[in-house]
């Protein structure tokens, strides 16, 4: 089963338990005052659930007909292991973990290192060039957003304020 | 009217208002350009700024430079980096970034500069001219038109969607609709499908998702594949600044069409320019012909021509009801209009009489605006172009940081930044097995707007007879309908021209 039929059958389960909730458990804690009203908080979310598994089950059963000509310009899904996917999910890693680091570890050090870490990954070696631009660019972009912009960005490690 | 004209052109002409024209157009464009920073943040930034000025008309002078340089800084990034930051430049990437990517970014910036450009002024000039004759008309728009008016949006997805991809292009539109449907509405005070997670209270974050359908996977992509990078100007010379003839000839009806439908949208209150700017997209992918039309979506200069234009040209539409009315259309006009009570201007059907130095002003600055902003972006594009010449061992790390940073901003939520590598993820995936992403992001803009209007006109007219009972509404679902259907007849009659010609060979 192609890619496309697996990510219709995923969003078929998501619509129909979307439509559980909207048909089955959502109106049990509705006022009764509301009760009355022409229209209920359900009411979009049905529709949507059910024409959204209608959709998902028209493609995973394939009644669409396949585009004559495929982009040839994206990435072949099928080939995925000769790409840099270690890079790529590393990357992923490294903006979770910058994620969980900006509160406690403020905002400078982790902008300094999420920036040094991932050019790194990707192979740059000119480290003289690659730590200032990486402090620069993070204090630059603190200076412009807190001071200026007024925005509020803890820029040092929780134990230091 | 001709005195007010020239009242407000001698006030917008004097040296210190020129100069406000001129920092406010740089200061928009270089903040607009980061993701998460719409022109409304930026207005709302500089408002103590302004209201410092003390002279109300200065202080307008300034915030439309602002405002105007923010529109053109946020085409920006969506254009080089596919980093909407706002919705209503999501239809600027579309073919904007295609362009970058074939090495035409001066190009592309230089088309959009002068579309909304030409959208801006087109719009100033409808504004002069029509503002109190359409404060009326759009008074008549009531819920229900506007609920039509956002199934006439959604059904412009079928213009998204080349052929045997219309049901993925609605399935994504649907999954749009029901992450719209997260967290707590405004018409019920009750919080949905949040799961009993307490960051999904307030729903998901535009930008959040803004950047995880479009930046992240296009970065994602850069990575796996080290040879996208180079494709188009490699060497970083930027070609092609220049608009040919040609394309000048194709652009121009483009232009004029935009504006004047991007006008009239942006005057309705609440539809505004994300609205308009869809909808451009849509209206000329559709009245394109056959073989301009699989361009669209590949680097069309058309294509980006169309909503960058209806974007500015809504805009300035979206003044009207505030200056003639006092209601603001939009969230830009609406914190326009607290700078104006700060400054003790009451907007209104008054306004004209009582101060029409102010209004007249307005007006002229909004064009000043937008001649400024042409003189000072034209010779800059160059400049900003080069971004994309940044090595990639650079560029990719400071992608994936403005995005982070963008969704940060927004929401100052680090969970966010955990949401947007998950929804990331996802749309990668997405990617790979050729689901168009942009319906879903419309679907998600345009969902909560369409609910509530749904509702209220349930409610109003306690049922869905209000379809039947208002012709406009009734009128627009029709729209709807043949916006879907006219792509299919049209490859079904193109299908049996071919046929014809075959049998008469």
């Amino acid at each position: 089963m192609a890619l496309d039929r697996w990510i219709a059958l995923v969003i078929l389960a998501v619509s129909l338990s979307y439509g559980y909730t909207a048909f089955f458990l959502m109106d049990a804690g509705l006022p009764p005052f509301m009760r009355f009203n022409p229209i209920w908080p359900s009411t979009f979310p049905k529709v949507i659930a059910v024409l959204a598994a209608i959709t998902s089950l028209a493609i995973l059963l394939g009644f669409e007909k396949k585009p004559a000509d495929s982009d040839t310009d994206e990435i072949d899904f099928s080939r995925l292991w000769d790409y840099n996917i270690g890079q790529a999910v590393f990357l992923l890693v490294l903006m979770a973990g910058y994620a969980l680091l900006l509160r406690p570890a403020g905002f400078l050090l982790s902008t300094l290192l999420f920036l040094v870490i991932s050019a790194a990954l990707l192979g740059e070696r000119r480290f003289v060039i690659l730590v200032p631009v990486a402090a620069i660019a993070a204090g630059g972009v603190w200076y412009l957003v807190q001071q200026t912009l007024g925005i509020y960005l803890s820029p040092l490690p929780t134990f230091f304020n | 009217m001709l005195d007010g004209i020239w009242v407000g052109l001698s006030t917008a002409f004097s040296f210190s208002n020129l100069l406000m024209v001129i920092g406010g157009c740089l200061i928009g464009t270089f903040i607009g350009m980061l993701p998460g920073l719409g022109p409304m943040s930026i207005i709302a930034i500089m408002i103590p700024v302004a209201i410092s000025i003390g002279d109300p008309s200065a202080a307008l002078i300034l915030l439309a430079g602002v405002y105007y340089g923010a529109i053109f800084g946020g085409s920006t990034s969506s254009i080089l980096i596919n980093a909407p930051g706002v919705a209503s430049t999501v239809a600027t990437s579309f073919d904007g970034y295609p362009l970058a990517r074939q090495g035409k970014a001066g190009k592309a910036l230089t088309v959009a500069a002068i579309a909304s450009f030409a959208g801006g002024s087109i719009g100033a000039i409808l504004l002069m001219i029509f503002a109190p004759a359409l404060a009326s008309v759009a008074l008549l728009f009531h819920s229900a038109e506007y609920f039509a008016l956002m199934v006439v949006g959604l059904s412009a997805i079928a213009a998204f969607a080349g052929s045997g991809q219309v049901g993925k292009a609605l399935l994504m539109t649907l999954v749009g609709l029901m992450m719209a449907t997260v967290g707590e509405g405004a018409l019920f005070n009750q919080p949905r499908f949040t799961m009993g997670i307490l960051d999904l209270q307030s729903g998901f974050g535009f930008i959040t998702l803004a950047m995880a359908m479009f930046a992240l996977p296009e970065a994602l992509f850069l990575v796996l594949d080290p040879s996208r990078s180079n494709s188009g100007g490699s060497s970083g010379d930027i070609k092609d600044l220049r608009i040919t003839k040609a394309e000048a000839k194709k652009i121009a009806p483009v232009i004029g069409r935009q504006s004047i439908q991007g006008f009239l949208i942006g005057v309705l209150p609440g539809a505004g320019a994300t609205i308009a700017s869809f909808l451009g997209y849509a209206v000329e992918r559709n009245i394109a012909p056959k073989e301009e039309q699989a361009e669209f979506g590949k680097g069309s200069v058309k294509g980006l021509a169309a909503p960058e234009s209806a974007n500015n040209a809504a805009c300035t539409g979206s003044f009207v009801p505030l200056l003639t009315l006092g209601i603001p259309g939009s969230g830009t006009t609406a914190i326009l209009l607290g700078a104006l009570i700060a400054l003790n201007v009451s907007p209104g059907p008054r306004l004209m009489i009582d101060q029409p130095e102010i209004f007249w002003s307005v007006i002229i600055s909004m064009y000043v605006g937008n001649v400024i902003l042409l003189i000072l972006n034209l010779p800059l594009i160059p400049y900003i172009a080069k971004v994309l010449a940044v090595p990639r061992n650079y560029l990719i790390p400071f992608i994936l940081f403005f995005t982070l940073m963008g969704a940060y901003i927004g929401q100052n939520n680090a969970t966010e930044l955990l949401m947007l590598v998950g929804f990331g993820v996802c749309a990668t995936l997405l990617r790979f097995a050729n689901y168009p992403l942009a319906p879903l992001l419309i679907g998600f803009i345009l969902g909560s707007m369409l609910e509530d209007n749904f509702s209220r006109s349930m409610q109003l007219y306690d049922g869905i007879s209000f379809i039947m009972e208002r012709p406009m509404t009734m009128g627009l679902l029709a729209l709807a309908v043949i916006l879907v259907v006219l792509p299919t007849i049209r490859a079904r009659r193109v299908r049996k021209q071919e046929l014809e010609a075959a049998e008469s060979d």
